[in-house]
């Protein structure tokens, strides 16, 4: 019953899909407007339709009705509700109604805001979010069918993969990398929009979709930060980031889009880079489905490869015809994409952009290249091979800090014209903060020149970009005689993309020190122990009390009962465990953090004696790692800020310095 | 004239990049590619296996297993069957670890016939199999609890 409704819901969904897209460019190339009312009902009742067939399939998860194919596979009795309601992302036919559903809704909202704008815009890009839409469909009906019978029906099943319900954060990570990934079709859609309905030329199509696009990327960025987490906390490594393709895949579109961010400012500023930010976002959309296509068909092996089978096939039929079709587009359109403006100083905020692009690119093609590698080497010369981690570091390291140094040094450059004596003032801060920064990881023992390098870089883009902040408020407290707190309200108020941009500067100032102070001090050691002994590392003292049994509905656990010592004083106890599950063999290691504002102290528990005698435990010292999720929080509070609406403006400060018509056309959708 | 020059100039600029960055890319790949080996093939290579980043994949040998558990040393052979290969590794091996547990062994092959391991994982498959005596998580956690009292 709930399995019928289920599907039944997505055909008709694909029927009304395939109608609306049809429909739309009829009704354009018509001039039949009042036909464009039936193409946006498509896409509201597609949302309606995919609602229905995804509460369905959540109540066959928790009712367990294990005659629906996807439940019978992932569901299980003794899986606690909230595993059970978040394995709708556990498993490749489940994700793929969840991105159905998160696309759905997307389209219904961004119609929804503009179906009364004139022209031919939206209805195009109403077509193109109809037929992602209905792409997904078709692998709901074909390849990914959640909803096959099950006969005769079971009467427990498995459960989810069991490195899937170890952890609170999968049900965070998933539903963010959705909202990010999926989000990024909406800018798509009004690119394709533009270049079908011809209004390239004017910015309309960056304007209409500029929340939504920061939305998505802060959706992505917060997933990517929460994905590093999930796997800093589950794995029992000590790590979060292993240039995993799985990693790679959610990485390399974030880092088109961010690019994509900076550079459309140059085009509303300057009326530059029209192509260049054409290609950048439809590049971002081919980028997220690649991904998609690594994650979900199989092809390499990891906790999201989730089966193999035939999706592959469609997927990269898929994006040849988004290839193919965009690229037709963009050079029928190329004539109309000519700079307005020019590069008129090298010492600009557009050079700094522009190397920002350059850089962005060239680090994304060097993760393409590292990810797709082992694929080509194993189809042209039969070889299994993967590319390790030296490769992306070796790579990476200078782009990073290179980036970072630009961070700090482009707010701080003047729009249009060369930087003038005032340049020294505004760098002034990034300069004291950044050195102290270095002198202290000298003094800590750093030697390495890339991580010192980082760490005078982040101090510097931190030192720059609060100081805008100071610079600004400062401004309006002597113009407007506010209080500072106001002013700084007002501020970023009046101009919230930029300042929301600087705030997220901050948040990846924070990331980056996190990331350079736990891979350059880093220190860990593992030992086998006795109750009553203990380890010391990098002067954190842990002793080993007891080992323990537990008997939990769906798993056991066992687990070691650790004391971080102050002297004789208990100061923590830390308990890691290993988590059996009925299904895997292998048990589960459950590492356990305790963290501080200096670091982590990261438990893993490696082996145990039966008789509980002794453990074996890896203890690492993790020096500012929670600076990265602290920095994610800040990166997407900057996202949100750059989000809300505009309030009405204050007047500007007069003394708001260099850019030549102070931000104006910057801020103001 | 100046903006024809100045479209060489940048063409030349933009060459001169893509080369430098291919060469990067070549050169950082051809370096770092770790190739999935197994015994046989590695002993296949000759000189050319070793110092190379490997991924080693074969079964531990019954017997061959020697764990320090002072010292965290673990030394064991990894078997395909046909070729033999000794591995040195530091750290305590995963739970699973044991005689005829098929593992993966990254690390580098070195001149002195030891492979030389930096990570060490158990394989196994992700279709469930029931595990066989001693290795049933209840009875693992039994004994765990006679002994401990708890």
């Amino acid at each position: 019953m709930t399995r019928l409704l289920a599907f039944d819901a997505i055909v008709v969904a694909l029927v009304i899909t395939s109608l609306g897209a049809v429909l739309g460019p009829v009704a354009v190339v018509k001039g039949r407007r009042d036909w464009l009312g039936y193409l946006y009902a498509a896409v509201y009742t597609n949302f309606v339709l995919v609602t229905v067939s995804t509460l369905a399939l959540i109540y066959g998860l928790v009712t367990h009705d294990f005659s629906i194919s996807y439940v019978a596979q992932v569901g299980s009795r003794a899986t606690p509700t909230f595993y059970t309601i978040i394995s709708l992302w556990g498993a490749l036919e489940g994700s793929i109604v969840f991105w159905a559903w998160v696309l759905a809704m997307y389209a219904a909202a961004v119609v929804w805001f503009n179906r009364k704008r004139e022209g031919n815009l939206v209805p195009y890009a109403a077509v193109t979010l109809l037929v992602v839409t209905l792409f997904f469909h078709i692998l709901l009906v074909g390849p990914a069918n959640p909803f096959q019978p099950v006969f005769p029906v079971p009467f427990d099943g498995p459960g989810p993969n069991p490195l899937l319900q170890n952890h609170i954060l999968m049900g965070v990570h998933p539903p963010l990398l959705y909202l990010g990934y999926v989000g990024l079709t909406v800018p798509f859609a009004f690119a394709v929009g533009a270049m079908l309905s011809g209004e390239v030329a004017n910015d309309d199509w960056i304007r209409l979709t500029r929340r939504w696009t920061i939305t998505a990327w802060g959706f992505l960025t917060a997933a990517i930060i929460a994905g590093m987490w999930w796997s800093y906390e589950v794995l029992g490594w000590g790590g979060y980031w292993a240039w995993d393709p799985v990693e790679n895949a959610s990485f390399i579109p974030w880092l088109t889009c961010t690019a994509y961010l900076h550079s459309v400012m140059v085009q509303e500023r300057r009326g530059m880079l029209k192509l260049w930010n054409l290609n950048l976002m439809v590049g971002t959309f081919v980028l997220t489905i690649l991904g998609t296509f690594l994650t979900r068909s199989g092809i390499i092996s990891s906790v999201h490869a989730f089966t193999q089978g035939t999706i592959g096939y469609y997927f990269l039929g898929f994006i040849a015809v988004v290839l193919v079709s965009t690229l037709f587009l963009v050079a029928g359109n190329s004539d109309k994409l000519a700079s307005e403006g020019r590069l008129d100083a090298p010492m600009s905020r557009e050079t700094a952009f522009l190397l920002q692009n350059l850089f962005f690119t060239v680090f994304m093609l060097t993760v393409l290249i590292g990810t797709l590698f082992p694929l080509v080497a194993e189809a042209v010369r039969g070889v299994k091979v993967s590319v390790g981690t030296p490769f992306f570091n070796k790579m990476s390291l200078p782009l990073m800090v290179a980036l970072l140094f630009l961070m700090g040094v482009g707010p701080a450059l003047p729009w249009k014209k060369a930087a003038g004596p005032e340049l020294k003032g505004k760098l002034l801060p990034g300069v004291v903060l950044g050195v102290l920064f270095m002198l202290a990881a000298l003094f800590a023992g750093a030697r390495n020149a890339y991580s010192l390098l980082a760490f005078l870089f982040s101090g510097f883009a931190l030192g720059v970009n609060l100081d805008e902040f100071v610079r600004g408020a400062n401004a309006r407290v002597r113009a407007h005689g506010e209080l500072w707190p106001v002013a700084l309200s007002r501020l970023v108020g009046g101009n919230r993309r930029r300042y929301g941009g600087y705030v997220s500067h901050i948040g990846i100032v924070l990331v980056a020190l996190g990331v350079t102070a736990s891979s350059t001090f880093k220190k860990e050691q593992e030992a086998t122990l006795k109750p009553g002994e203990s380890i010391t590392v990098a002067g954190h003292t842990l002793r080993f009390k007891t080992a323990w049994g537990r008997e939990e509905p769906q798993r056991q656990v066992i687990g070691a009962t650790m004391e971080w010592m102050d002297g004789d004083r208990v100061r923590a106890v830390i308990e890691p465990r290993m988590n059996y599950y009925p299904t895997s063999q292998q048990p589960v290691p459950t590492p356990e953090v305790k963290s501080t504002l200096r670091g982590d102290i990261y438990l893993n528990l490696m082996a145990f004696k039966q008789d509980g005698s002794n453990v074996t435990v890896k203890v690492i010292w993790e020096p500012l790692v929670p600076w990265i999720w602290l920095g994610g929080f800040v990166l997407c509070f900057g996202a949100i800020i750059g989000v809300l609406p505009q309030r009405k403006r204050y007047a500007d400060a007069p003394s708001e310095p260099a850019p030549s018509a102070p931000q104006l056309a910057e801020g103001q959708p | 004239m100046t903006s024809k020059r100045t479209k060489w100039g940048a063409l030349a600029a933009v060459g001169i990049l893509v080369v430098a960055f291919g060469w990067l890319i070549y050169g950082g790949l051809d370096s770092n590619v770790v190739y999935f080996l197994q015994p046989k093939e590695l002993l296949a290579k000759g000189a050319e296996g070793y110092d190379k980043p490997v991924r080693l994949g074969g079964q531990v040998k019954p017997g061959s297993v020697v764990w320090d558990d002072k010292a965290l040393d673990l030394r064991f052979t990894v078997t395909d069957g046909t070729g033999e290969v000794a591995v040195h590794s530091k750290g305590a091996p995963p739970q699973m670890f044991k005689d005829g547990q098929g593992v993966v062994v990254e690390g580098r092959y070195g001149r002195d016939g030891v492979f030389k391991s930096t990570s060490l994982m158990v394989k196994h498959s992700n279709e469930y199999k029931a595990p066989t005596e001693g290795e049933r998580p209840a009875e693992m956690y039994k004994s765990l609890m006679k002994s401990t009292g708890t």
